[in-house]
């Protein structure tokens, strides 16, 4: 089923009647090349990558619940290529020029919207900082321009500019930036990936990883075992749990993260704007919700809930930035399982030790934006058993070498300060 | 979330700064390998379930304190000081 203009004009003079499933909902086979463990964003398009570059369709992504149930369908949707680091700044670039493209790669409407990203800063030395990260994502090839506050005001008149704790000096603006809609980009994924013959297999709980003499043979599960060749673990906040299965230790302490959206209001938010001295970012979705959110709850947890004082915490930011937002009503909080990493920077890499075991993981509260690139790039290393070229840096063993730690916040590389 | 301090008793979780996996009561040797110093620095067992790790009471009386408890409900089982149980395991 192909969807175009024609297509919903059609269906909706017939009764809509004419839809049909957008992937198969398939039976796990005893044998594949390669299985997926993981059917998140990440996994679902590293499926979609291995069958559309590189050929590879006898595969099958596994789901312990339903596609797409966990961070995918968790985050706060922000897409943006504004990063520093000779690493980060060539992967995310990558990512964002794949979103740019993505609803026609898949032909599905993922609502991809570059409505603007402005980082605000509310200081000379913020100010500096700001420019010199402006400066490498343009000599990355990426956009950047640095307002001043009256050009912030323009764009963002509902800010309050001058509150005595954090002035609003200007802002980075990033054009490209935006959101998509999550879901949609699980979805698109899945039917893309489903269309060139990968078996999405749902409620099947990977429940051991098969090793003989250091080579990965397959994995159990609750629908049974299935042998693959290769295995790729991309599980994001369970990563060290089915790494486990493997015997293997990761640089990844799961922390909860929590989001909050209002009531569906008339448009009045345009941009998605964020308030890092608050820790605090906002943007408004197509249904007219605001949706915002803060910083992690800063213990481990896979409560996939927060604590109230985070809750509080977000809401004081909320009210400093924008007082006009203290009538909406929020709707609801939840919260996403965060698998962070010392540096807070990712991983995509070869299991040190296990011919054919693969992980993608560390993405931090970050990994939305990088669905694409992150699915484009391990399917690369999976199929190659190469580190593409984007992703050359996302090694595991910085850690232990402290070559090429990839600390973008500057604050050092220790999992209790990302 | 509250915990309580051996010393001063149930207090709100604000009262404390979250350092990490208890394991960092088990400094590895100057001499110890890289790949001790990186299973010591970075790799964890990150459980779900009950995990032991280690807060600092700054907003209190500023005892470190080993917390065991449980990542899937945040359920507090224990508080101890942690200069008792790196006493014990001495």
């Amino acid at each position: 089923m192909r969807f175009s203009g024609l297509k919903v004009l059609a269906e909706g003079l017939t009764g809509n009647k004419g839809w049909t499933a957008h992937w198969r909902d398939a039976q796990p086979k005893p044998e594949y090349d390669m299985v997926i463990i993981g059917g998140g964003g990440h996994g679902l398009s590293t499926a979609y990558y291995l069958a559309k570059n590189h050929g590879m369709t006898n595969i099958a992504v596994l789901e312990k619940g339903y596609l797409g149930g966990g961070n995918v369908g968790r985050n706060t949707t922000i897409v943006r290529a504004n990063y520093f680091l000779q690493g980060n700044s060539e992967f995310y670039s990558h990512s964002m020029k794949l979103w740019e493209g993505l609803e026609q790669e898949l032909n599905y409407n993922v609502m991809f919207s570059q409505r603007g990203l402005i980082n605000l800063f509310h200081s000379d030395g913020q100010r500096d900082a700001f420019a010199r990260r402006g400066n490498m994502m343009i000599n990355q090839g990426d956009d950047a321009q640095l307002l001043d506050r009256e050009a912030v005001r323009k764009k963002l008149p509902y800010l309050d500019f001058e509150q005595g704790r954090f002035p609003i000096y200007g802002g980075l603006y990033h054009p490209r930036g935006g959101t998509a809609r999550h879901d949609a980009v699980a979805w698109g994924y899945a039917r893309g990936a489903s269309d060139r013959g990968v078996d999405l297999v749902q409620n099947c709980e990977v429940t051991g990883i098969d090793i003989e003499g250091g080579v990965v043979k397959g994995v159990q599960t609750t629908r049974g075992a299935i042998r693959a060749k290769k295995v790729g673990i991309i599980v994001a906040g369970r990563s060290g749990l089915v790494a486990g299965m493997a015997g293997r230790r990761l640089p990844i302490e799961s922390h909860v993260l929590q989001a909050f959206v209002t009531e569906g209001l008339k448009p009045v938010m345009d941009h998605v704007i964020s308030f890092g001295m608050g820790h605090f970012y906002i943007s408004q979705s197509d249904k007219g919700g605001l949706v915002f959110g803060g910083d992690l709850d800063f213990y481990s947890s896979y409560a996939q809930r927060g604590n109230l004082p985070m809750k509080e915490h977000v809401m004081e930011a909320g009210m400093t930035l924008m007082p006009m937002i203290g009538k909406a009503k929020v709707l609801r909080s939840w919260g996403g399982i965060m698998d962070m990493t010392p540096d807070g920077s990712p991983i995509i890499d070869k299991m040190d030790g296990i011919d054919g075991l693969y992980i993608d993981c560390g993405w931090n509260y970050g990994g939305f934006k990088a669905v694409p690139a992150s699915g484009w790039c391990m399917a690369h290393l999976m199929a190659t058993d190469q580190s593409h070229d984007y992703a050359a840096k996302f090694r595991m063993d910085r850690f232990r070498t402290g070559v090429g730690i990839m600390d973008e916040e500057g604050t050092g590389s220790q999992h209790n300060l990302h | 979330m509250r915990l309580t301090c051996p010393h001063c008793g149930e207090r709100d979780r604000r009262e404390f700064y979250y350092q990490g996996d208890a394991v960092a009561l088990n400094r590895p040797g100057p001499d110890a390998s890289d790949v001790v110093w990186d299973d010591y620095l970075h790799n964890r067992d990150n459980p779900a379930g009950m995990t032991r790790d280690l807060w600092y009471h700054e907003g209190g009386c500023g005892a470190w304190i080993v917390v065991t408890r449980n990542t899937l409900t945040h359920e507090v089982l224990a508080t101890e000081l942690a200069s008792d149980v790196k006493e014990v395991s001495a």
